[in-house]
């Protein structure tokens, strides 16, 4: 059904490993390095990290899960706990029911049960190397010791990440994993594994966030110019495009703020190339007087925007779908707009391309709402389809471009032809104030009702491009859940376990935001109970739905403590909610 | 050949008398003395009197927001420096509402030239105190005059290493336009702060007020290479007040380092999708 993955198989393998500890011990390290093995012997991988906002210290984790499916949510029980900081354990400990605890002696402390590991990391570490610094390659191959895992991919994986700084480094990363292994699999730990864990050859297969699955598909869609002021979450997609911008013919700028940053786009548009800018629901602040310029100018531009939960600083490394009613409404007067959120990696990676399209065919802003749970989580496809990609940039040719061009031409479509400043000889001439279509200032009334109505027009041929919510689990089901943009994995998922206990629920699920296709309020109208699902206190897809199609849901499920629903936190609120 | 009546276009609206129309006569001279065709120029504006320029000027235009005329001039620059851009902003606009994109600016040096209408007064919004008003001059909303400090473009932009920085005025249109052909064939970030006169708001800063001040510093021997000279200049205000170019020195522009544009405009570059495959490998 989604990205041609299909979710609900049976899922055999299904192993939850969280490292716990403070920013700056290398948790991510440890998380990337046991997904990504995990991912070349041929399993799926998700991922999703929870962080505070500071540079070192504090309670972090990096959850993991690996599964023989395709798999796009967290599970809520953990089967190993790799603990770096003495905060892991007493945070953590009730998640792991069946599982174990690994940590280093120190750690441990007085909380010693039956299913704890405790492996002296630091000391293994300086027993290869004489240095501290490969402890957490160490907790590495604990881990797989643990499983009883193989570690030949893991060798062959520290042996290509580590090339670059030498053989030395490498082979001392090495042993310490061969250590940790050791450790755990032949002393008086040994026999406790009971996990059947096996690689599965097959092809190889990529492990990939939302950010950067949005900064790829900008690069795909042919981006050229994005300018952006970093705010977390969303500064993963201008770092991803910074990355390959010279392979792309692109220029990455970091501008002084997020004003700048949206108007450097709009110019860089203007003068003919693909421009996007990225930000965060308190830098989206800024950029709504921008919003409008591109509104009025019909200058294309896509802006993605990581939400997090507001208002103002709010909590900024924690996820919320709470800026959907503000990119709706946002920049005054009234012009067209779209706006997509991407449910997975996926999603995002096309979504972000449709964007630039739809872009400069419109000729209108075109908004990306992601948030910080789409933005980190770590998704496992086969390699994204390349071959299909044509680029379209609904520019006027040059022997249709004369010295009489005029950049506002009244139109049916509402779509005025574009060229771009100095092509042919052309002079192309835009005004944010009402203007005439040869773009000069006009504030006669005649001309400002011809003039909106022109750029109104071009909803109908918006409307006609929006895609249909998935739907996810059985047909006439008695329970649909309907929800938007990154709560997908979660939602599928309980849908899956669900309908495997025989109750009759399935999931409509919402990429294209607005405006609706035409055809939702017919889809919606079949269903029977509806239970709107978000990750905001105000319900406000469900509001969207009624504002736009008149469709009022039966229930709402709103989750907003700065954390994403999980399949099993889903079932409970159904149960608890007495629907199923 | 260009002649100034291909820059000709439209209806002015600006006030009998107002400073504008110089500027206005110095812009189109200096493009046709540079030999500039009006498809290679892109006039970037502001909001107010001032932004209004370029739509009475036959060439690429975008009028942008108050206050934000130099990051859409920046992002159209990067995308094609084969275009001239030129941003047109009042004092408000320029030193006001976009101060820290003027700031910024400089630092970034882009090759834009800054023509900034600096008339010490809000005037389409009627008569309100600008970030370069006199101290003590008083409106119907500093009604104890103004508290402030006058900003000092000059100075700031001095300090910042801006390469080009100059100062005309609008009564004297033929050193105008020669300071703006100046700016325009000057690589980097140019600023040209234009003293000009509001007639309708501005009854300090008149015509007469001015001529009685004013006066060309190439006639004292100022040496515009000497940057500590012309920090002094800049702080220069009162009986006598100084025009001409203050500081100049070469300067690579934003675009120019920027390996990308080394082989020509963004928006000739060829799109190769090929080199797709290379960024997944960061995946597997």
């Amino acid at each position: 059904m989604l990205n041609g993955v299909i979710l609900g198989g049976i899922i055999i393998v299904d192993i939850n490993i969280k490292i716990g500890g403070e920013a700056g011990q290398g948790i991510q390290t440890i998380g990337s390095v046991l997904s990504r093995t995990f991912v070349r012997d041929g399993f799926y991988v998700y991922g999703n990290q929870f962080y505070l906002s500071r540079v070192r210290g504090g309670h972090n984790y990096f959850h993991i899960r690996v599964s023989d499916h395709p798999i796009y949510a967290l599970d809520e029980k953990i089967d190993v706990l790799v603990a770096l900081d003495n905060q892991t354990i007493p945070e953590h400990i009730e998640e792991v029911k069946e599982g174990f605890v690994l940590a280093d002696e120190s750690i441990v402390g007085d909380n010693v049960s039956e299913n704890t590991v405790s492996v002296p990391f630091t000391e293994i570490s300086k027993d290869v190397s004489d240095k501290k610094l490969f402890s957490n390659t160490v907790a590495v191959g604990a881990v797989f010791g643990l499983l009883c895992y193989d570690l030949s991919t893991l060798k062959k994986f520290l042996s290509e990440t580590f090339k670059r700084k030498g053989d030395e480094v490498v082979e001392k990363n090495i042993k310490a994993a061969q250590a940790g292994y050791d450790y755990v699999i032949n002393g008086k730990f040994e026999g406790i594994c009971n996990y059947n864990l096996n690689p599965q050859p097959t092809k190889r297969r990529i492990l990939i966030n939302g950010n950067d699955s949005v900064g790829v598909g900008a690069l795909a869609a042919g981006v050229q110019f994005l300018s952006a002021y970093p705010m977390t979450p969303s500064t993963g997609v201008m770092t991803r495009v910074a990355a390959h911008a010279d392979d792309f013919n692109a220029v990455v700028e970091q501008a002084e703020d997020e004003i700048a940053a949206i108007n450097m786009a709009i110019g860089a548009s203007f003068a003919g190339v693909r421009a996007m800018t990225t930000t965060s629901g308190g830098g989206f602040c800024l950029m709504t007087e921008g919003l409008g310029l591109s509104g009025i100018t019909e200058t294309p531009v896509v802006i993605f925007l990581g939400q997090r939960p507001g208002p103002a600083t709010g909590l900024p490394t924690m996820t919320e779908q709470g800026d959907l009613n503000f990119v709706l409404h946002a920049a005054q007067g009234e012009f067209p707009r779209c706006v997509l959120a991407p449910r997975t990696a996926k999603d995002a990676f096309n979504q972000t391309r449709r964007a630039f399209d739809i872009a400069d065919k419109y000729q209108i802003p075109v908004l990306i709402l992601s948030d910080q749970h789409l933005a980190d989580g770590l998704f496992t496809y086969e390699r994204f389809a390349t071959s299909d990609l044509k680029i379209n940039r609904h520019l006027l040719e040059d022997r249709f471009v004369g010295s009489d061009y005029q950049r506002y031409t009244i139109t049916e479509s509402g779509i005025s032809p574009r060229a771009i400043p100095g092509q042919n000889g052309a002079l192309v001439v835009a005004d944010s104030d009402e203007h005439n279509e040869a773009g000069r200032i006009d504030q006669t009334t005649g001309n400002r009702i011809r003039m909106n109505e022109k750029r109104l027009r071009k909803v109908d041929g918006l409307t006609d491009e929006m895609q249909m919510p998935v739907i996810h689990g059985i047909d006439g089901a008695d329970i649909s859940l309907i929800g938007w943009g990154s709560t997908y994995g979660s939602l599928a998922e309980a849908v899956d376990i669900l309908n495997r206990d025989e109750v009759s629920i399935n999931l409509i699920h919402f990429s294209d935001i607005y405006p609706f296709s035409h055809d939702t309020v017919s889809l919606l109208d079949g269903l029977n109970t509806t239970i709107c699902v978000e990750n905001n206190a105000t319900g406000q897809f469900a509001r969207l739905l009624r504002a736009e199609l008149g469709f009022e849901v039966s229930k709402k499920m709103l989750r907003y403590d700065g954390l994403p629903f999980t399949p099993q936190s889903v079932i409970r609120e159904l149960k608890g909610m007495g629907v199923i | 050949m260009v002649t100034m009546d291909d820059y000709k276009d439209g209806e002015t609206e600006w006030c009998p008398g107002c400073g504008n129309f110089n500027i206005l006569e110095a812009v189109k001279r200096s493009l046709v003395d540079l030999g500039k065709k009006p498809h290679e120029v892109l006039m970037v504006s502001g909001i107010g009197q001032s932004g209004k320029l370029p739509h009475y000027l036959k060439c690429n235009t975008f009028n942008s927001l108050h206050g934000r005329t130099l990051p859409p001039a920046t992002g159209a620059k990067v995308a094609n420096p084969v275009l001239t851009v030129i941003a047109v902003g009042g004092d408000g606009d320029s030193y006001g509402e976009g101060g820290n994109h003027f700031i910024h600016a400089i630092r970034r040096n882009p090759d834009i030239t800054l023509i900034a209408h600096d008339n010490q007064i809000y005037g389409l919004t009627k008569g309100q105190a600008s970030p370069t008003s006199e101290l003590g001059m008083k409106t119907k909303v500093q009604t104890h005059g103004v508290l402030h400090t006058p900003f000092n473009p000059l100075a700031v932009a001095i300090s910042l290493d801006c390469p080009f920085v100059a100062r005309g005025f609008a009564g004297d249109v033929d050193h105008l336009s020669s300071l703006l052909s100046q700016a325009i064939s000057h690589k980097g970030f140019s600023l040209v702060d234009v003293l000009q006169p509001c007639v309708t708001f501005n009854k300090l800063n008149t015509y007469k007020w001015y001529h009685d001040r004013v006066y060309k510093m190439e006639d004292d021997g100022h040496d515009p290479a000497n940057r500590m000279a012309a920090f002094e200049k800049a702080l220069e205000w009162g009986d006598r007040i100084p025009t001409g170019v203050f500081y100049k020195r070469d300067s690579e522009p934003f675009e120019s380092k920027l390996d990308v544009l080394k082989s020509g405009p963004l928006i000739a570059k060829q799109y190769d999708s090929a080199k797709l495959d290379r960024v997944f490998e960061n995946f597997s």
